[in-house]
């Protein structure tokens, strides 16, 4: 009995040691990237390609699911709604949802699956093929080189893509409420731009701002602190891509609670 | 003049070197030896300054590297080079790009001039016309003489090399040890090598040193190693399966 208690007072104290650490290991690394971004010189052109890499090349996916979600979202609030005989109030919760809540997330989920993942499996390969000590032999900081520009380039293009998905999921709620459920196209855009205020739009993007440096840095140190060949690869992708998304709901959380309760 | 004073290296719980003590002169080819595993590579990442010792030190002419500050570092750096295993070519890059990385990250030459220098160092390794190639495009003995490429790039006045004739073909690694030999006698680079292929070390060494338990247990000339009376460094270099090596192995089991 003793000695099962022990065991798990082991287990419990590993686990948070382990939580700890990877904490200390996440902060340390993003002061140490803040530091470098400052020392020059800083080469736009790698920005640019891990930009393009995390933008450009994620708008068909983001596209995708976020006119569907516009779409559903649309219908499950009409079978409400037609309840009560306020269609025309889809509008809005269509908007303030999409634009407060389900935007930032989604896309913050849809990038940390696509690059954040990628941006661990391509470091990761890097540490267990001796590329990020071949980095530092041949005297370049690896964090300048490697997580600075995918720290700008997610910090930059995360808040972008959510605007463009906030469009595009509007857009979806727009083809449903005024093709099928027989709302007038003006009304539905006036409910919209009335029901909308730049509050809800700045504290959307206020939290993809944390949602990019997040996907940024849980990428870069996962891939980073890679060991063991393919297999290692393939651990530090999941862990990456399971932080990522657990650390997205969580400040997603905390942000939502701030700015419900402190800034009203 | 490279001197490793006593150094110690754990990880996790396995103690890899324990209490080693190297010295390499100026111009000499230094080859160390030993079973895989055993930390010869862990040491030149130790003289790059890649891996700090738990204790004891290294000491690059007259700077002991682990108590200078990273700019130094870097600016000795500059005068190293090392060959990794792998290859450790950037895969993103091209040919080109990696074995001009340094000259395109630091110098202020133009892009022409660093064309013409990664041209000279491809051509040294008998590669040419291979500069817009990705890494995943060679084979494994090219990608080991673009790695060399690479590190003659930037005129090394001390290049390691770790295991630089392993997983080539015996045409392509007698190339590279006859590379290794013509570095030290025309441009009297400092090397370090660390190999298991005898044949390699006997050719292209000054000094051999084998590495054993964490510790350097037997230093000499190629002669001097070929007529060891060391039990240990006997069955190594004439690859005995039974000796104290394996016995000692046997003992753990």
């Amino acid at each position: 009995m003793a000695k099962n208690i022990i065991s798990f007072a082991h287990k419990v104290g590993a686990h948070i040691v382990y939580y700890v650490d990877y904490v200390g290991a996440l902060t340390r690394l993003f002061f140490k990237t803040l530091y470098w971004i400052f020392i020059p010189p800083l080469k736009g052109q790698r920005i640019m390609r891990q930009a393009f890499i995390i933008g450009v090349e994620s708008l068909p996916i983001v596209s995708l699911v976020a006119f569907f979600i516009g779409v559903i979202l649309a219908l499950q609030t009409a079978y409400q709604m037609q309840k009560l005989s306020s269609e025309i109030y889809i509008a809005n919760i269509v908007a303030l949802s999409i634009v407060r809540e389900l935007g930032p997330v989604i896309t913050s989920l849809i990038v940390a699956g696509r690059c954040g993942a990628a941006i661990t499996a391509e470091l990761g390969t890097m540490k267990v093929t001796e590329q990020i000590d071949a980095l530092e032999t041949l005297a370049a900081n690896p964090i300048k080189y490697l997580v600075v520009p995918r720290f700008l380039a997610f910090t930059f293009m995360v808040p972008v893509l959510t605007m463009y998905a906030n469009l595009v999921g509007i857009i979806g709620g727009y083809l449903i409420c005024v093709y099928r459920l027989g709302i007038r196209s003006s009304m539905y855009l006036n409910m919209t731009f009335d029901s909308l205020q730049i509050k809800d739009v700045t504290t959307g993007l206020f939290k993809t701002l944390i949602f990019g440096m997040i996907i940024a840095m849980v990428g870069c140190l996962e891939g980073m602190r890679t060991e063991g060949g393919a297999e290692g690869v393939g651990k530090a992708t999941t862990l990456s891509v399971v932080t990522s998304f657990i650390l997205i709901i969580a400040a997603d959380c905390v942000f939502t609670a701030i700015f419900y309760f402190i800034f009203p | 003049m490279i001197e490793i004073k006593n150094i110690y290296k754990n990880f996790n719980s396995s103690k890899i070197l324990k209490g080693l003590s190297l010295n390499i002169a100026d111009g000499e080819t230094k080859v160390i030896i030993g079973r895989s595993g055993c930390g010869k590579s862990v040491l030149l990442k130790h003289i790059m300054g890649v891996l700090r010792p738990e204790s004891g030190e290294i000491i690059i002419d007259g700077k002991n590297i682990a108590k200078i500050s990273s700019k130094e570092l870097n600016k000795l750096r500059m005068r190293m080079a090392m060959v990794f295993q792998g290859g450790a070519l950037f895969d993103s890059l091209t040919v080109g790009e990696n074995v001009g990385f340094t000259l395109y990250e630091y110098s202020k030459l133009g892009a022409r001039e660093i064309e013409h220098r990664v041209e000279e160092s491809l051509s040294n390794v008998e590669l040419c016309g291979i500069q817009k190639l990705l890494p995943s495009e060679l084979s494994g003995g090219m990608k080991k003489r673009v790695a060399i490429a690479r590190a003659l790039c930037v005129n090394p006045e001390i290049i390691l090399y770790d295991e630089p004739t392993t997983g080539v073909d015996p045409i392509t690694a007698d190339s590279i040890n006859e590379l290794i030999r013509s570095l030290h006698d025309k441009l009297k680079v400092t090397s370090i090598v660390v190999t298991h292929d005898m044949k390699s070390a006997y050719r292209i060494a000054d000094k051999i040193a084998m590495l054993y338990h964490g510790k350097i247990i037997a230093e000499g000339s190629a002669e001097e190693i070929q007529q060891t009376n060391h039990p240990v460094v006997y069955q190594f270099i004439n690859g005995l399966a039974k000796g104290p090596i394996t016995e000692t192995i046997d003992k753990c089991i």
